[in-house]
């Protein structure tokens, strides 16, 4: 039997106005439980804790409820009391007659009698309470980061400056991302590469990051501060620390027509390839799929000509297993594909291009070395019509694009749109548009360049059809503002195609429990409050996985995943919530009901022996809840059929105990 | 009417039993009438010939008894399913209540089981027999002397009248052909119901629980009913209670037991069959099938293993608990 | 032997992160709502198990509402969604069952909506009194 005091608070006149405090206390010394009742003007004050904590030593009290405010101002408060007294802080009940009685009540004589009734609940519960210690467990003191574009780079230099070691995994021969196969980047319009490398080759000689590049995380267990991580390393055929980066083996290749996935296919790389010349690593890979020897047994070009002797045709993927505390995710996006927009020709005609393809052309070092040419003959293009909005903002019900913004394209247009003007001036650039969307810091200035200075031809109205017809490119488009039909002859079509996020984040999602939305973007823990968490603790989120953002926006979002991981691994210890589910083994059926709705992934089940009245020995699966994991939400409670799951701190037993004591 | 006979299915067991693919036999066994069939365990071919029977009486779905049976034996034991009894199977493996590999499933064809109420509304009391006459039963009473021929069809149980399928969805052999998931009227009743006012439905639970003597019958035939330690027989659980003591009590523990039940219950119609009280039971299990399949989509328990449960399961757009009502039924 | 003017029990869940801030924010503004409207505090709508709520019945309440988040903002992403399914499975077998439609809700209040907590508490109350005392749940051996 507990041994329950009681306080009631006037809180001044907030509660006393309209609750007789005495009466309250008076009424509830007679509960099942309470040993000692009492009231005072303000018990958060230091001499009402004082008052607490004289009665807990005097009563022997095992038990507390504090009638006052709500627990969301001041049960922290009470805890710490009972703590400082000697008595398990999870013994202290507070029932509210402040915000939920006094305040919304107007005459005494229910405010009084509810105040009662709630004190009751109260008492009812906390009879039930059992004290709870919160758990422990260590963090490793690593880092892994997923995915190695701008977004991964940064957090990973973040993560490492603050002294922890981070592992980079990216699932290309080189890291580098997106932000690699850019030109130049707005609003500053500087050469992405130029502000890339540097930071690339930041990391590549940081003592504390490790990259794994050409790899991919195969499997995730374990939990916050304590996660299990299989890396698989895919065999590039060429050893990494041997190979010096020279180029010897891809310019003596005899297999030269692979499509280059750098340049999105726009010309050929040989089978052995380093994707660009700033790789980092820089090391040549064989693609499996195009390389002779590797296939057929005949060639061996390449390990002749490699002075270093790096080519190995019989390496194997390699499993990495490796401990870590905190996981980023940084998996970026892609643009969507563009099988299902056939009005605009993408499928019919090598002059109708996405944005992406154009950065390549423009980019010094892609496949036209920067010459601004038509795909098809090699003609420099004298009008040009960008159309946005490819997928993006898409009806819900037409299904092939997206409903959301993608946030970027009215940006990057405008620069295109800017630098094609500004490099060609010969050159018709007509932008169609919805809205131009240029929210950020010098982004609008930066538009409104390109129509006032470089007279780009932005029209209101959606694109219609695109007709290859002989060279030209007929454009049927639509001017809302001036209300006409517009057909234009274009030399070349770029489509500002929708964002999306990787498609291989989906099967890591699961993995790590990290929730995505219906557009596969990962889902923050509070989309105002917590951006960079994950709602699974201690996985966290960087860059355009989590929503379409630009470069701006993905290195402050990348610093501030930095910051949550900084401040994760700089404990040594991490101290659960207490109050979490816990199943008893000689109930639970093994269902897996309770596991399927558990948010957080904090139920696995576990093979136990139990000996059966008949005296032989049953073994059973029954659910095991890990304590570092479970945030207590109680979903499993309910899920539970036979009642073996159970919340500490909210159980079956104290809400039933309250439902009683409140229906009395 | 059964297309399947006795004899195939003795020889069946026996076959297996003594070449060793199973130790033990789940099986129909019969009762003191040749109506109340019961299940049982047979360890020896003997036992078998002697013991095991194939009617129209064979309701019990045996699937719940390999929670305990599986694994209980030194090999495999072997299980007769028929159609609806293998959804149950199904559901219990996704449940993992028992392990696969301890089981051998036979699934065998089933053309209805026949409802002894239905029986003794037609012919009376005192039946001292029932025979199989291709599609027909002879019913031999105390009280006449030839025997009366009541067609199968007319005294087929409720649950087989509405037969949601004739397809077996798990077995490791088949006996017979296979069949196919049929379009049923299982809901029609349930419709009725929920087109009657609240007032009238009241009344019509009323008259039907307030009969509920609490044997436990139905949870204890029930296969989703596996549960290791039960709410109501768990006093941790503050719902442990043994008898109706009141309309509230007759209500709760028929609430709470379809409710931990929905969207694990295959159908079967066990807990009708083998309520002493002919309460129809089936209609509250029914109903929240009806309503799992008009709130979130068509879902059969037991279809496959593995299946989520439905309210173990969400979408982003799920309907809101307050437009459930709005089903054109008539106010009070 | 004095009968007591009836006045309707209503047992109202909120939970932690929204509703019960939400009642929080009615108080503070000062908002009324009927005295006979008692919250019991739960980490999250998903803890609350049908027997509770028949439980609140049993023992003597004439409505029962549950309040959570708003679908979407659990604050442990997905409690809310199973409360949403239960819910909707139990209002609707109640129903089934006969007892009045307006004795159960489920209510999505968020920690701003202070003055939505009020005026559903309002609500309610008044639905529920104008029905009378729960007599299809009521245990008369709990009788108040």
């Amino acid at each position: 039997m507990q041994r329950v005091g009681v306080f009631v608070c006037w809180c001044g006149s907030n509660i006393a106005g309209t609750v007789d405090v005495h009466a309250v206390a008076e009424a509830l010394k007679s509960e099942p439980g309470v040993v000692f009742s009492t009231d005072y003007q303000y018990m958060c004050s230091q001499a009402g804790q004082d008052i607490i904590k004289q009665a807990i030593a005097e009563h022997n009290l095992t038990g507390i409820v504090v009638c006052s405010c709500s627990p969301r101002m001041h049960e922290a408060t009470f805890r710490k009391t009972a703590q400082a007294a000697g008595l398990n802080p999870y013994m202290v009940e507070i029932a509210n007659i402040r915000e939920q009685c006094s305040w919304v009540h107007k005459d005494m004589l229910t405010g009084t009698e509810k105040a009662i009734i709630l004190g009751k609940a109260a008492v009812a519960k906390v009879n039930l309470n059992t004290p709870l210690t919160p758990g422990e467990s260590p963090v490793t003191k690593r880092a892994l980061v997923i995915g190695g574009g701008i977004a991964g780079i940064q957090t990973a230099l973040d993560i490492a400056d603050a002294g922890f070691p981070v592992d980079i995994v990216e699932k290309q021969p080189t890291i580098g991302g997106k932000m690699a196969q850019l030109d130049k980047t707005f609003p500053t319009l500087d050469c992405a590469a130029c502000i890339l490398t540097p930071k690339m080759v930041d990391v590549a000689q940081n003592e504390k990051i490790r990259i794994f590049s050409y790899s991919e995380v195969e499997e995730v267990g374990g939990f916050v501060g304590n996660f299990d991580v299989k890396i698989k390393k895919k065999a590039r055929f060429v050893k990494e620390d041997i190979c010096t980066g020279c180029g010897a083996c891809v310019e003596k290749c005899p297999m030269k027509k692979n499509p280059n996935e750098f340049n999105l296919g726009m010309d050929n790389r040989p089978a052995i390839y380093i994707p660009f010349a700033q790789a980092v690593p820089k090391v040549a890979t064989i693609d499996p799929n195009a390389c002779n020897m590797l296939k057929n047994g005949k060639c061996g070009l390449c390990a002749r000509v490699c002075a270093a002797g790096a080519i190995d045709y019989t390496q194997k993927d390699e499993i990495i297993e490796e401990k870590y505390g905190a996981i980023v995710v940084a998996t970026g996006f892609n643009p969507i594909s563009m099988e299902k927009f056939d009005e605009f020709a993408y499928n019919q005609s090598k002059d109708v291009i996405t944005s992406l393809e154009f950065e390549r052309l423009t980019n010094a070092a892609g496949p036209s070395a920067g010459k601004l040419i038509r795909p098809s003959d090699g003609k420099h293009p004298h009008t040009i019509v960008f159309v946005q909005c490819v997928g993006s903002r898409c009806d819900a019900c037409a299904e092939k694009g997206k409903e959301y913004c993608s946030k970027i394209c009215c940006m990057y247009t405008a620069k295109h749109a800017m630098l094609t003007r500004d490099k060609y001036p010969d050159t018709d650039v007509y932008v169609f548009y919805i809205d131009v969307r240029t929210p950020g810091k010098n982004f609008d200035e930066f538009y409104r360049r390109a129509v006032e200075e470089f007279g780009v031809k932005y029209v209101k109205g959606m694109v219609g059809k695109v007709t290859p017809e002989g060279d030209k490119l007929k454009v049927q488009a639509s001017d809302l503002l001036s209300n006409k039909q517009l057909h234009i002859d274009a030399d070349l079509v770029v489509l500002a195609a929708a964002i999306e996020p990787d498609k291989s984040a989906r099967p890591l999602a699961t993995m790590l429990t990290a929730s995505m939305d219906t557009n596969d973007f990962f889902t923050e823990a509070h989309p105002k409050l917590r951006p960079v968490e994950s709602p699974t603790a201690g996985v966290f989120l960087s860059g355009a996985c989590q929503g379409p953002k630009d470069i701006p926006e993905t290195v402050s979002q990348a610093g501030a995943a930095a910051s949550k991981v900084i401040g994760l691994l700089a404990k040594d210890k991490l101290t659960g919530n207490p109050c979490i589910a816990s199943s008893n083994e000689l109930m639970c059926n093994g269902c897996s009901s309770c596991e399927r709705v558990c948010p957080y992934g904090a139920i696995t089940y576990v093979d136990k022996e139990f000996r059966m009245p008949d005296r032989t020995t049953k073994i059973r699966r029954v659910a095991s809840v890990n304590p570092a994991v479970c945030q207590g939400c109680g979903a499993c409670t309910v899920a539970c059929p036979s009642g073996a799951m159970d919340l500490k701190g909210f159980a079956n037993s104290q809400i039933i105990a309250e439902v009683d004591a409140i229906c009395k | 009417m059964q297309k399947i006979t006795q004899n195939q299915l003795v020889e069946k067991a026996v076959s297996l039993l003594t070449d060793g693919t199973v130790s033990a036999v789940l099986g129909w066994k019969k009762g003191e009438f040749d109506y109340d069939i019961t299940p049982a365990v047979f360890k020896t071919a003997d036992e078998i010939k002697e013991n095991f029977v194939w009617n129209d009486f064979c309701g019990a779905n045996f699937s719940k008894y390999l929670v305990a049976q599986a694994g209980k034996h030194e090999g495999k034991i072997l299980v007769f399913l028929k159609p609806c009894d293998t959804y149950s199977f199904n559901q219990l493996l996704t449940e993992h209540r028992f392990d696969r590999e301890k089981v051998y499933a036979v699934g065998i064809p089933c053309e209805g089981m026949a409802d002894i109420a239905k029986v003794k509304e037609l012919v009376g009391d005192g039946i001292v027999s029932i025979e199989a006459d291709g599609d027909s039963l002879k019913v031999s009473t105390l009280y006449e002397d030839a025997p009366a021929l009541v067609n199968a069809k007319d005294v087929m149980a409720e649950r087989c009248v509405n037969c949601k399928s004739k397809k077996h969805v798990a077995y490791d052999e088949l006996m017979g052909e296979d069949g196919i998931v049929l379009e049923s009227n299982r809901f029609d009743e349930v419709a009725r119901l929920e087109a009657m006012t609240p007032d009238e439905r009241f009344a019509f639970w009323q008259n039907e629980l307030s009969r509920c003597i609490r044997c436990n019958a139905c949870r204890d035939a029930c296969p989703a009913c596996t549960c290791e330690k039960c709410v109501f027989d768990n006093p941790a659980s503050s719902v442990e209670n043994k008898a109706p003591a009141n309309s509230f009590e007759e209500k709760m523990f028929h609430i709470i037991r379809a409710f931990h039940v929905a969207g694990r219950c295959t159908d079967c119609g066990e807990c009708s069959r083998v309520c002493p009280q002919n309460i129809p039971l089936h209609l509250l299990n029914r109903k929240f099938i009806k309503d799992i399949n008009e709130f979130y989509g068509e879902y059969q328990a037991g279809a496959e293993v593995g299946l989520r449960a439905p309210l173990v399961d969400y979408t982003t757009e799920d309907l809101e608990p307050g437009e459930v009502f709005d089903r054109g039924d008539k106010d009070a | 032997m004095q009968v007591k003017e009836y006045k309707p029990l209503i047992v109202a869940f909120c939970c932690n992160w929204c509703s019960y801030a939400g009642a929080d924010l009615a108080g503070n503004n000062r908002l009324s709502y009927p005295a006979d409207v008692k919250i019991i505090r739960v980490p999250c709508s998903c803890r609350v198990n049908p027997m509770f709520i028949l439980r609140a019945f049993q023992r003597g309440a004439d409505g029962v509402i549950i309040c959570g988040c708003h679908p979407g903002d659990c604050h442990y992403t997905s409690g809310n969604y199973y409360t949403r399914r239960r819910m909707a499975a139990l209002f609707s077998m109640l129903d089934f069952l006969g007892i009045e439609k307006e004795r159960t809700r489920v209510e999505w209040v968020s920690a701003a909506e202070g003055a939505k907590f009020a005026a559903t508490m309002n609500e309610f109350a008044e639905t529920v009194a104008s029905l009378g005392e729960n007599k299809r749940l009521e245990d008369l051996r709990c009788k108040r």
